[in-house]
């Protein structure tokens, strides 16, 4: 059972230029305790979490770490307290050892600053070995997949004996399994009477593991509630103000022509043998998990990665792979998976980046016309709800849910035919998920052929009119109507993983 | 959300200006011959060349990359000017030295952007590589324009009702090179790009033509820099452009444009380009030795970008 508390802070407020991230914040961890983080992007909750680590320092309020009030200046002193922050972003240098990595900063040596090598591998191998990790601690970080490095994070809180530790959306990028067992260390960290805060935007987890839940709303506390008292519809309706009836509005419609049409494409080392089509209005839903190679087809359809076989038929002719910059004239709009880094040019605002994909639509003999750039600016800002200051507002400032409401304006403002979106509402909060999802079947119903990909499965079910499921760079199962549902899109995926995972090392490392 | 508006971000979004007049009382109270009509235009003819070269690098800088080998760029560029001089005439010499830059620019370029070599490495190259030609090309002697009544002598000595041609000619290059980067399709292209390149190809952008295109831009101001250069002279030698890669990357830096790329305008290189030229004409005019100018304009940048990190993270320490 939960014990005392272990770190507190007391009315806690932080302001940035220009805006209130925290306004008055109460909130504490308990020794052996889950407690989540909930609330939409931008209600405070990573300004919260970096208080705690040592990233910000508050403007107003105190910390208090086992009953007495300190001031955490540094992420090494919340360290040294115990405090570890494990981050979405990880924080890891690739080209150091798994065991300089855990150590970082504090490395043994042999005095006159010449690293003890061998003791450093034998902590980091004891650490691993506890954990159950099959890597070594003088494996290259920069080799090791995602879920390993976050391993290699939580090793570096139990070796620094951590008492507090803090997981960003951990389960963003794993897989069923590695969830699993990233929950049974959490359970074991638990045991150990460490506290744990726990941010997640994904109901199911916050059920499944925490205890207590705190919601934010703009910088605002609206409460914490045992887990145990809480339902789905409670969370959201403190996180959003309001209830939703419905995360998902599915629209049936009668499917128009052939929009694409794709045979035999293949990529050497990523996919192979891919065939598929969309029509009109017909909502497809791409499954698969991270590393199936959903990302890298709808790459090589819109011609950032080149293929090395395979057909395209658009509208029913022929047509060579494109370039991106002939898809999107053809109407073939990617919204790629990572916002910051492919999405969007962050230093620039709203306006800027709506157009970019267009700026021959928007000019004349090469000279841009700002005030029709404004006009569609100001169109999708009020049709898409776009939380943002103005046209010129940088888009790195905004929540990730604006900021992909941004990456679809793109996209809208010149009539697509085909929408690739993938993963439209990784990381964003529940009332743009919504909005997004009801734009999605808006889309639909006015004859656009959209393409959604997704390792959300209720996501998938909820969006799609037909599902293909893909794993290992390969389609393994195809459905609609009563056959979309979990049990079989589970089954077609670990299906085909389990026949072929002596084959494809590579993608199990 | 709500708006506060901190010193911090005053000076952030004004410093430029604050920083630029504050050093121009500064001289002119150490100075009492600074603020003459004849001092003043003699700085802004000696801006004229490094400004010139600075607004085609500020085009490769937001771009995101580094155009180093204009300082050897400038030397080859004028020998090359003033040696074609005397060979084929005014007109062919200008015509040459305009197609040599935009030459210059496409190795560097090709390099860069299609090759995606480092742009520090493939420029340091050709930094190297224009000191060996221009040895080659000149065998190292001093040349000077034969023909003194030549109407080459107006880029770099002529002016127009009382400005010098050299100002005339930088004013009306920034002009245009803000308009293309503020308002056009390319410009627009060129911050995209520097500003995040994976995005801009998300985004139909073709950036290595685009990146292409900023060494050429790079290429042909620096042989307009030379041509006023060679007319200012009459005249070059092999080490007429040294070090001038430095000073304007030091205007470019000190105007605030970010070396990172995605950020910066001509205004603000222009005004980095003319701090640095006052600050330098102050100090001959106070007396220091003209080496002197190196230490305070090193100091001056390291001060000016830390300002900004302070500004931006509101402390003075990181």
């Amino acid at each position: 059972m939960a014990g005392e508390t272990i770190l507190s802070i007391e009315g806690v407020s932080k302001n940035f230029p220009g805006v209130r991230a925290l306004k008055d914040v109460s909130f504490d961890v308990r020794a052996g305790e889950v407690h989540a983080l909930m609330g939409e992007n931008g209600a405070g909750k990573s300004t919260l979490m970096k208080v705690l680590a040592g990233l910000y320092r508050p403007d107003g309020g105190r910390i208090m770490h086992k009953g007495e009030e300190v001031d955490i200046r540094t992420p090494l002193e919340a360290r040294d307290r115990g405090i570890l922050l494990i981050h979405q972003e990880l924080s890891l240098s690739p080209e150091l050892s798994v065991a300089e990595n855990i150590f970082l900063g504090s490395w043994p040596t042999k005095g006159l600053g010449i690293l003890n090598k061998r003791k450093l591998n034998s902590d980091a191998g004891r650490v691993l070995d506890a954990l159950g990790c099959d890597f070594r601690p003088t494996t290259r970080v920069g080799t090791l997949s995602i879920a390993r490095k976050q391993m290699v994070e939580i090793a570096r809180a139990q070796a620094f004996n951590a008492s507090v530790v803090i997981f960003d959306e951990p389960t963003a990028s794993l897989t069923d399994t590695e969830k699993e067992k990233l929950f049974s260390i959490i359970a074991d960290l638990k045991a150990r009477n460490v506290g744990i805060v726990y941010i997640s935007h994904k109901m199911n987890e916050i059920f499944e593991i925490t205890d207590r839940v705190t919601v934010l709303r703009d910088g605002v506390l609206q409460g914490t509630v045992n887990t145990a008292d809480a339902t789905v519809e409670t969370l959201t309706r403190m996180m959003i103000g309001r209830a939703l009836d419905s995360f998902f509005t599915r629209a049936r419609s009668n499917f128009g022509a052939e929009v694409l049409r794709v045979e035999g494409m293949a990529k050497k080392g990523l996919f192979e043998n891919i065939s598929f089509s969309v029509r009109e209005g017909e909502v497809l839903g791409l499954y698969g998990l991270i590393g199936a190679g959903r990302s890298e087809v709808a790459e090589t359809l819109f011609g950032v990665r080149r293929a090395d076989a395979g057909r395209l038929f658009w509208k029913g002719g022929e047509i060579p792979f494109p370039t991106p910059r002939q898809a999107i004239d053809l109407g073939l709009c990617l919204a790629p998976e990572s916002r910051k880094e492919q999405g969007l040019v962050i230093g620039m605002g709203g306006r800027e980046n709506i157009t970019l994909p267009h700026l021959g639509l928007f000019s004349r003999l090469g000279i841009m016309n700002r005030e029709r750039e404004t006009q569609v600016f100001t169109r999708y800002r009020e049709t898409l709800e776009i939380k943002t200051t103005g046209p010129s507002q940088r888009v790195g400032n905004l929540s990730g849910g604006n900021q992909q409401k941004f990456v679809l304006a793109k996209w809208l403002c010149n009539k697509p035919r085909l929408l690739i979106l993938d993963e439209p509402t990784r990381g964003i909060d529940v009332g743009s998920k919504s909005v997004i999802h009801a734009l999605i079947a808006k889309l639909a119903e006015e004859g656009l052929a959209v393409i959604v990909i997704s390792s959300e499965m209720p996501e998938v079910l909820g969006v799609s009119h037909r599902i293909l499921t893909m794993s290992e760079g390969a389609f393994n199962g195809e459905f609609t109507g009563e056959a979309m549902t979990e049990e079989n899109l589970i089954d077609a995926v670990s299906r085909h993983r389990e026949s072929s995972s002596s084959r494809r090392a590579r993608t199990a490392a | 959300m709500i708006a506060t508006l901190t010193t911090g971000d005053f000076i952030r979004r004004n410093g430029l200006i604050i920083a630029f007049a504050a050093i121009l009382a500064i001289v002119a109270l150490s100075a009492p011959t600074f603020l003459t009509v004849g001092n003043l235009l003699g700085v802004l003819r000696q801006i004229a060349i490094v400004g010139t070269i600075a607004v085609g690098v500020t085009f490769v800088v937001i771009s995101g990359r580094l155009d180093l080998s204009v300082g050897s760029g400038l030397t080859f560029l004028s020998v090359l000017v003033v040696s074609q001089h005397n060979q084929i005439g005014p007109a062919g010499a200008l015509a040459v030295t305009l197609c040599c830059g935009l030459l210059i620019g496409a190795c560097n370029g090709f390099l860069v952007a299609y090759l995606r070599f480092d742009s520090l490495i493939a420029t340091l190259a050709m930094l190297s590589l224009l000191q060996g030609v221009t040895i080659w090309y000149s065998g190292g002697a001093n040349v000077n324009v034969a023909d003194s009544t030549t109407w080459f002598s107006f880029f770099g000595r002529g002016s127009v009702l009382g400005i010098p041609a050299p100002v005339l000619l930088l004013v009306l290059g920034a002009a245009v090179a803000g308009f293309v980067l503020m308002r056009t399709r390319f410009g627009r292209a060129v911050f995209a790009v520097g500003g995040n390149e994976t995005a801009s190809i998300f985004s139909g952008i073709a950036a290595p033509r685009i990146v292409f295109a900023t060494y050429l831009i790079s290429g042909l101001a620096t042989a307009c820099a030379a041509i006023i250069m060679g007319s200012r002279v009459m005249g070059a030698q092999s080490t007429i452009g040294q070090g001038y890669e430095l000073t304007v990357l030091a205007g470019i830096i000190l105007g605030g444009t970010s070396l990172l790329g995605g950020y910066g305008s001509i205004w603000r290189t222009i005004v980095g380009v003319a701090m640095l030229g006052f600050i330098e004409n102050g100090l001959i005019l106070m007396g220091f030795p003209y080496y002197v100018q190196w230490l305070v304009t090193w100091a001056i940048v390291i001060m000016a970008v830390w300002i900004d990190l302070a500004a931006k993270r509101g402390r003075l320490l990181a």
